[in-house]
C-alpha cells in the first residue's frame, strides 16, 4: 500500500482504472465528470496508454465496443445526458458479451437538467440502459476510496462475467476530495479472452463479434443463455453494507451520497433513542434483495432515501415483498437531502409505527 | 470526539479551494478524517466560489455542511449568505479590507482580518487567503501551525513552487495578527 493522498472522486476513478490495467480511455467532456478525462489525458500518454476524446458520446461508446472486442480493458465516462447518448452502445456491448467499464457521475435531469448531483439515473442504470433483454453490473460508490476500489472491481467483474459494468456515482462523490489509499497494482486477476478478435495467426477459426441474429430460435437461445449467466452473477456478486441493523426498528435503504447523509441522520436519531439502521446496496444490480427481505421480518418500516422522485423505492418494495410500509425521503434536481431532513422523516415514520 | 465543519467562501481567484485543500491536508497529516467539497459549475474568476471542509475524529457522514462551526467570508456576498448559517458559538472570519459591513450575529465570535491589506504589506496582495488561514490557525486548535508547512508542500502546484516561501510568510503574518 502506498501513502494516503487527497484526491477527487473523479481522479480516484481514473487512477484506479490505470492501476487495474486499463490502457484505453475513450470519452467526451461533461460536468461533473470532466476530471476523469482530464486525468486520463495527462497520464495515459506517459504510460503508453491511449486517451482519446471522441467527437461525441456515441462515438466514444462505440470505440469502447472496438477496444473491448480486441479483449483489452477499456473505460468511458460521462454524466447523465451523455449516458443517455451511450445507451444504444450499452445494449450492443451487452449483446456481444463485451467486458467494459462505463462511469456515470450523475447530475440532475431529465433533459439537459442541471449540473448538480443527482441519483435519478437509477432506473436507467439498473433496468433500462438500452433496448432488449440485458443487464449491467452496477456499482454505487459512497466515498472517494470506494470510487477507486469499485472501479477496480468493475474491471474484474466485467472480465469475469463478460459483460458491461457501470460505476453509478454522483456529482458530490465525483467532486469531493477525501484521503485515498491505492494499491500499486490493482490488476488482481488476469482473465483469458479466447473469444477476442486479435487475429487468427492462421492457427484457429475466426472469432466473430456480432449482435445481428436473424434466426429467432437462435436469438432466443442466446438470450436464455445470457440470463443463465445473470443468475450466476445474482448469486455470486451481491455486495452491500449493513449499518446499525442489529436492533433496528426502522430500516433506511440508501446508496452513494444519500447513504452518507443517512448515516449522519441515523447517529442523531439514535441519540434521541430511535432505533434506526441502514442497508446500503453497493451493487445496485445485482440488488441485495435478501438482506432487505430478512429485515422486513424485523423492522416496522423502511425509508428509501434517494436523490430521485422514487426509483430505488420500487426495488425496496419488491425485495421486502410489501411486508412493511416503505416511505420515501428524497430531494431532486441537484438538491441534496440534509441530515436534518432525513432525521425529520425518521422521527415522522417512528411516530407512525407500522402504519402506512 | 470532535468534528469541525468549515465553509470558506469568496470570489473565484481568491484561493478559496486552495485554502480548503490546505486545511484538508493538515487534518490528514494529523491522522484525522477529512472531506473537501467544492462548489462546482459555471464559477469563474470574479464569480462566487465556496468550499466545505470537515475535519473529524470519526468517519464523516455527509460532506455537505448545513451549519458550519467556522465561516470564512472573503467577500460581502459570502458574509450575507453564510453568516446566518453559522452554528451558535461558532467562529466568523471577515475579510475586513474587502467587506464594508460588520457582522450582525451576537451569538458567535467574530474576527475581522484585513487580509488583502496585510498581504499587500507583506509583498503580494493576492495571498489574502493565506493570511486569513494563518489567523484561523491562531484562533482554532483544529489546525495546528506545525502541520501547515508539510501540508502546503502537498498542495502547492509545481508551477507555483517558487511561491512556497511567500505563502509561509503570509500564513505567519496572519497567525500573528490580533484584531
Amino acid at each position: 500500500m502506498s501513502e494516503k493522498v487527497l484526491m477527487k472522486g473523479n481522479e480516484a476513478i481514473a487512477e484506479a482504472a490505470i492501476r487495474s490495467g486499463c490502457r484505453f480511455y475513450l470519452g467526451y467532456p461533461i460536468t461533473p465528470q470532466t476530471e476523469v478525462a482530464a486525468y486520463m489525458a495527462k497520464r495515459m500518454p506517459k504510460i503508453g496508454g491511449t486517451f482519446l476524446q471522441a467527437e461525441s458520446e456515441l462515438s466514444a461508446i462505440n470505440m469502447v465496443y472496438g477496444v473491448a472486442s480486441a479483449g483489452k480493458r477499456c473505460m468511458t465516462s460521462s454524466s447523465s445526458p451523455g449516458i443517455s447518448l451511450k445507451c444504444e452502445g450499452l445494449s450492443y456491448l451487452a449483446a456481444c458479451d463485451l467486458p467494459s467499464v462505463i462511469v456515470n457521475v450523475q447530475r440532475g435531469g431529465p433533459g439537459l437538467g442541471g449540473i448538480q448531483p443527482s441519483q435519478s439515473d437509477y432506473f436507467q442504470a439498473t433496468k433500462g440502459s438500452g433496448h432488449g433483454d440485458f443487464r449491467m453490473i452496477v456499482l454505487a460508490p459512497s466515498s472517494v476510496q470506494e470510487m477507486a476500489d469499485l472501479t477496480s472491481l468493475a474491471f474484474d467483474l466485467a472480465d469475469k462475467h463478460r459483460m458491461p459494468a457501470m460505476i453509478l456515482a454522483d456529482g458530490t462523490i465525483g467532486q469531493m476530495m477525501e484521503p485515498v489509499e491505492l494499491a500499486e497494482d490493482m490488476h488482481a486477476t488476469q482473465y483469458e479472452k479466447p473469444w477476442a478478435c486479435t487475429g487468427t495467426k492462421l492457427e484457429r477459426g475466426h472469432n466473430i463479434i456480432n449482435s445481428l441474429i436473424l434466426k429467432p430460435e437462435i436469438l432466443e437461445r442466446l438470450n436464455i443463455e445470457r440470463y443463465e449467466k445473470y443468475k450466476i452473477v445474482e448469486s455470486e456478486e451481491v455486495r452491500y453494507e449493513e449499518y446499525m441493523m442489529d436492533d433496528a426498528e426502522i430500516c433506511i435503504v440508501a446508496f452513494g451520497i444519500a447513504s452518507r447523509v443517512a448515516k449522519s441522520a441515523i447517529m442523531e436519531a439514535r441519540k434521541q433513542g430511535v432505533k434506526v439502521g441502514l442497508i446500503r446496496p453497493i451493487t445496485l444490480w445485482p440488488f441485495p434483495a435478501e438482506p432487505i427481505r430478512a429485515a422486513a421480518d424485523k423492522v416496522k418500516a423502511f425509508i428509501s432515501v434517494e436523490l430521485s422522485m422514487g426509483q430505488l423505492i420500487y426495488d425496496v418494495r419488491l425485495a421486502s415483498e410489501c411486508k412493511k410500509p416503505v416511505h420515501l425521503c428524497s430531494r431532486v434536481g441537484g438538491m441534496i437531502t440534509s441530515p436534518d431532513y432525513v432525521l425529520k422523516k425518521i422521527l415522522e415514520v417512528n411516530e407512525m409505527g407500522g402504519a402506512v | 470526539m470532535s468534528t469541525t465543519k468549515i465553509i470558506i467562501a469568496g470570489f473565484g481567484g481568491q484561493g478559496i479551494l486552495f485554502t480548503g485543500k490546505l486545511m484538508a491536508y493538515q487534518g490528514m497529516i494529523a491522522g484525522r478524517y477529512v472531506s473537501w467539497l467544492p462548489s462546482y459549475g459555471p464559477e469563474v474568476r470574479g464569480g462566487t466560489c465556496n468550499c466545505s471542509v470537515i475535519v473529524s475524529d470519526e468517519p464523516i457522514g455527509s460532506p455537505i455542511i448545513d451549519s458550519p462551526d467556522i465561516v470564512i467570508a472573503m467577500n460581502r456576498p459570502s458574509l450575507d449568505k453564510y453568516e446566518p448559517t453559522l452554528a451558535k458559538g461558532g467562529k466568523l472570519f471577515v475579510e475586513s479590507s474587502l467587506i464594508d459591513r460588520k457582522a450582525e450575529r451576537d451569538d458567535v465570535t467574530v474576527y475581522y482580518v484585513p487580509a488583502a491589506e496585510i498581504a499587500s504589506e507583506n509583498g503580494d496582495n493576492r495571498l489574502g487567503n493565506m493570511v486569513v488561514h494563518g489567523n484561523v490557525m491562531s484562533r482554532s486548535d483544529c489546525f495546528p501551525f506545525d502541520t501547515v508547512a508539510a501540508a502546503i508542500e502537498k498542495v502547492i502546484s509545481a508551477r507555483h513552487r517558487d511561491l512556497l516561501d511567500i505563502n509561509m510568510k503570509m500564513l505567519e503574518a496572519g497567525y500573528k495578527y490580533e484584531s
